[in-house]
C-alpha cells in the first residue's frame, strides 16, 4: 500500500444521485476529480463543469486536410505530371476532382475524430489507479463512482470523505496509485 | 393552462378543460430490465459455452465459403473467360453482387449515424449488428470489383501509387471514384463500429478478469484501450460519435451515388438517367433493412432477446422497409413514364424490352419483390408475426438483387445497335461464387455473436428511464432485483 493514496472513490446507486453529487463535488471547488458511469449521463459534464469537448477542432484540421489532398493529388496527377487526354475532358476541373476530394475529406476527419478523441482521453492507458479498483466492474455495469484525486489542492483524507458521505456516496475507499 | 395571453379575444371556456393528449412513448425496453441485467444477457452470450447449433452452423458457413474461395482461385488461375461474360454483357453477375452487397451495407450505417442524428432512441439494439453486417458486406462487396479486372495481381494499379509505367488514374472515371469511395466506407464503417464497442470491451475485460480467465481479460483489455468509464472520456467520445455520425451520413448518401454514377455517367439507354442516384440509395437502405431483419429476427428468436429487440423495433424496422420500397417502386414508375415521355425511342425501348423482353423473367420477379411485397408492411397484423416477416424480408433481398440485374444485364444485352445485341447466361464458375459470398458473410457474422457483444451495453442503458439524471432513479413501475432472469 502506497504512503500517498491516488486519491477517494465513493459508489452512488443510482444516476440522479450521482448527478447531485457532482454538483456538490464541483460546487467545492475541486479540480481533479472524475465520475465513472457504465454509460455517458446526459448534462453530467455541465454538472462536472467541464468545457466542451476540443475534438471537433481536430475533426475540422483532419477534413481540411483531406480536401486539399485530394484536390492537390489529382491537380498533380491529372494535370501535371501525366495529363491523361481523355475525350478531350478538361486536365483538371474541381467538378471531377470532387467526389475523390468528399471522400478523402470524411476519411481524414474520421481518422483526426478518433485520433483526437483518444489523443484528448490520453488512450491507450491500460494501468491506471481506476482499474485496479474492486469497484471498476460494478462501474462499468451498474453503479456510478466518483473519484477524488488527492493531488488535488482542496483534497484533504477527511473532509473530502465527508463530503462524499454527505453527498451519499458508500463503500468510500482509497484508491492505491 | 396558461394564463399569459389574457388578449382582447375572448377565450371560450372550453379551452380551459381540454387538455393535450400525451401520446405514450414506446417503451424501448420491456419488462422493467436494470441496467445490470442488460450487461448480464449480452455478456453471457460471449462468457457462455459455445451452442452446438453456432458450430452447425459454423461448418456449413465455412462449406459455402468455400464455393468462393474455389470460384476465386480457379478464376485467377485461368481467367475471365471462365465467367459467362461475352460480347456485349462484359458486365454482369460480377457487378451485381458488387452492388448488391454494398446496398445491403448502407442499412448498417443508416441505423447507426442517420438514425444518431435523427436521435431515434430505437436504434440501440440493433445498431452493432447492423454494423457489423455493413462491414461483412462491404468485404463481400470488396471482392467483385478486385476479381473482375481479370490480372489481378494489378489490381493495385487502381490506387495511385507509383507504378513502373509513371502512369497515373484517370480521376475523371466513377470507377476510381469507386475505389476510394468503397475504401473509405469500408475504413469508417470500421473506425464507427470499434468506437462504440470501446466501453463494451472494457466490460468484457473486467469482467473475463474478475472470472479468472486472463488470456481473453488481456485480448479485450487490449483492444479496449484502458477504458475506464470516466465522464470526462465520456465527454470527449460523445462528441466524437455524434461527428462521425455527422461524417457518415453523407458517406453512406455519396457511396452508393458514386456506385450508380458507374452506370449513370454512361451513355446507354437504361443508364444514362440522373435519378440513378437518390434510386440507388433508397434502394440499398431498402435491401440493406431486409438484410437486418433476416439476421436480427432470428437472432432476437434464439438468444430470447424480445425485450431488448420489441415488437415496436421490429415496427420501426418494417416501416422504413416500405417506406423505401415505395420510393423504389415510384422510380420505377417514374423512369417509364420518363421513357415515355422524353420521346426517345432508345430509352422507350429500353424499358419495354425490360419488362417484355428476353429477361421479362427477371423483371417481374423484381416488381413482385420490390413493389409489392413491402406493402404488406401496411397491416399491423402482419408487422406483429415475425415468421412472416423474416419471409417477406426474403424476399426483399432477392428483389434488390433482381433490381441490379435488371439494370445491368437487360441494357448491356440490347443497347444502340441490333447487331451488337446478345444474350447473358451466368457459368458455373459464377453462381458458385456468388453463393460463396453468403457463406463468408455467415461465417464473419458467427465470429461476430461468439466472441463480441451483439448490442452496444452503454447505449442501451443510457435509453433506460432509470438512466435520467432528473427522474427517480428507480425504474419506472419499483425497484427489481438487478440480477434476476
Amino acid at each position: 500500500m502506497a504512503a500517498q493514496p491516488y486519491g477517494l472513490v465513493a459508489v452512488f446507486d443510482t444516476v440522479p444521485a450521482l448527478y447531485r453529487a457532482a454538483v456538490d463535488v464541483r460546487d467545492a471547488g475541486y479540480k481533479f476529480w472524475d465520475c465513472i458511469t457504465p454509460f455517458p449521463i446526459h448534462g453530467l459534464d455541465r454538472a462536472m463543469g467541464l468545457r466542451r469537448s476540443k475534438v471537433p477542432r481536430i475533426s475540422l484540421c483532419g477534413g481540411i486536410l483531406g480536401f486539399t489532398t485530394g484536390m492537390s493529388l489529382i491537380y498533380f496527377t491529372n494535370a501535371y505530371d501525366y495529363p491523361l487526354i481523355v475525350g478531350g475532358k478538361p486536365f483538371f476541373s474541381p467538378m471531377f476532382a470532387f467526389p475523390v476530394s468528399y471522400e478523402l475529406t470524411i476519411l481524414f476527419a474520421a481518422f483526426a475524430t478518433i485520433g483526437g478523441m483518444f489523443l484528448l482521453n490520453r488512450l491507450p492507458m491500460h494501468y491506471h489507479p481506476v482499474l485496479k479498483s474492486d469497484h471498476i466492474i460494478r462501474g462499468l455495469d451498474d453503479k456510478f463512482l466518483v473519484v477524488i484525486e488527492a493531488r488535488d489542492p482542496k483534497f484533504n483524507l477527511n473532509a473530502t470523505k465527508a463530503l462524499l458521505e454527505k453527498a451519499g456516496g458508500r463503500e468510500i475507499m482509497e484508491l492505491e496509485a | 393552462m396558461s394564463h399569459a395571453a389574457e388578449s382582447a379575444y375572448p377565450v371560450p371556456a372550453i379551452l380551459k378543460e381540454v387538455k393535450p393528449a400525451v401520446l405514450p412513448r414506446a417503451t424501448l425496453i420491456e419488462n422493467d430490465r436494470s441496467f445490470g441485467w442488460i450487461t448480464d444477457k449480452i455478456c453471457g452470450i460471449i462468457e457462455g459455452r459455445t451452442p452446438t447449433w453456432w458450430w452447425v452452423c459454423f461448418g456449413l458457413a465455412c462449406f459455402v465459403a468455400s464455393f468462393t474461395v474455389a470460384g476465386l482461385t480457379y478464376l485467377v488461375a485461368t481467367g475471365v473467360g471462365v465467367w459467362g461474360h461475352a460480347n456485349p454483357v462484359n458486365w454482369a453477375w460480377d457487378i451485381v453482387n458488387f452492388v448488391f452487397w454494398i446496398g445491403i451495407g448502407h442499412a448498417g450505417t443508416l441505423i447507426s449515424a442517420i438514425l444518431c442524428l435523427l436521435r431515434q432512441k430505437w436504434r440501440t439494439s440493433i445498431n452493432r449488428a447492423a454494423e457489423a453486417m455493413t462491414i461483412f458486406a462491404v468485404i463481400c462487396a470488396g471482392i467483385f470489383p478486385v476479381f473482375h479486372v481479370g490480372r489481378v495481381w494489378f489490381a493495385w494499379y487502381l490506387f495511385p501509387i507509383p507504378n513502373s509505367n509513371y502512369i497515373w488514374q484517370n480521376f475523371r472515371s466513377p470507377l476510381e471514384w469507386d475505389v476510394f469511395a468503397v475504401s473509405t466506407y469500408g475504413t469508417v464503417s470500421v473506425l464507427f463500429w470499434y468506437v462504440g464497442l470501446l466501453p463494451d470491451l472494457a466490460i468484457l475485460r473486467d469482467r473475463f478478469t474478475a472470472a479468472g480467465n486472463r488470456l481473453r481479460g488481456f485480448l479485450y483489455g487490449f483492444f479496449a484501450m484502458g477504458w475506464r468509464g470516466s465522464n470526462r472520456h465520456w465527454s470527449n467520445y460523445e462528441m466524437a460519435y455524434l461527428i462521425l455520425a455527422g461524417i457518415s451520413t453523407p458517406l453512406v448518401l455519396s457511396v452508393h451515388t458514386i456506385v450508380s454514377f458507374d452506370f449513370a455517367v454512361s451513355l446507354i439507354p437504361g443508364w444514362h438517367t440522373t435519378i440513378f442516384p437518390p434510386y440507388f440509395v433508397a434502394g440499398a437502405i431498402f435491401s440493406g433493412f431486409g438484410m437486418v431483419l433476416t439476421l436480427m429476427l432470428p437472432l432476437r428468436a434464439v438468444y430470447g432477446l424480445q425485450d431488448l429487440i420489441t415488437q415496436y423495433h421490429i415496427d420501426c424496422m418494417c416501416k422504413i422497409t416500405l417506406a423505401t420500397g415505395t420510393i423504389v417502386g415510384y422510380a420505377y414508375g417514374m423512369e417509364f413514364f420518363i421513357a415515355w415521355y422524353s420521346g426517345n425511342p432508345y430509352e422507350g425501348f429500353a424499358f419495354i424490352n425490360r419488362a417484355f423482353g428476353h429477361y421479362a423473367w427477371a423483371y417481374w420477379i423484381m416488381i413482385g419483390c420490390n413493389v409489392i411485397t413491402p406493402q404488406f408492411f401496411w397491416f399491423k397484423r402482419i408487422r406483429n408475426n415475425t415468421s412472416l416477416v423474416w419471409i417477406l424480408s426474403i424476399f426483399v433481398n432477392v428483389g434488390m438483387w433482381f433490381e441490379r440485374f435488371v439494370i445491368i444485364v437487360t441494357t448491356l444485352a440490347r443497347d444502340f445497335l441490333p447487331s451488337s445485341w446478345g444474350y447473358y447466361s451466368p457459368s458455373v464458375v459464377e453462381i458458385f461464387t456468388f453463393f460463396g459470398t453468403f457463406g463468408v458473410f455467415s461465417v464473419l457474422f458467427l465470429l461476430f455473436i461468439r466472441f463480441l457483444p451483439i448490442m452496444p451495453m452503454a447505449e442501451l442503458k443510457a435509453v433506460l428511464p432509470q438512466a435520467d439524471p432528473h427522474g427517480h432513479g428507480d425504474s419506472a413501475t419499483g425497484h427489481r432485483d438487478p440480477h434476476s432472469p
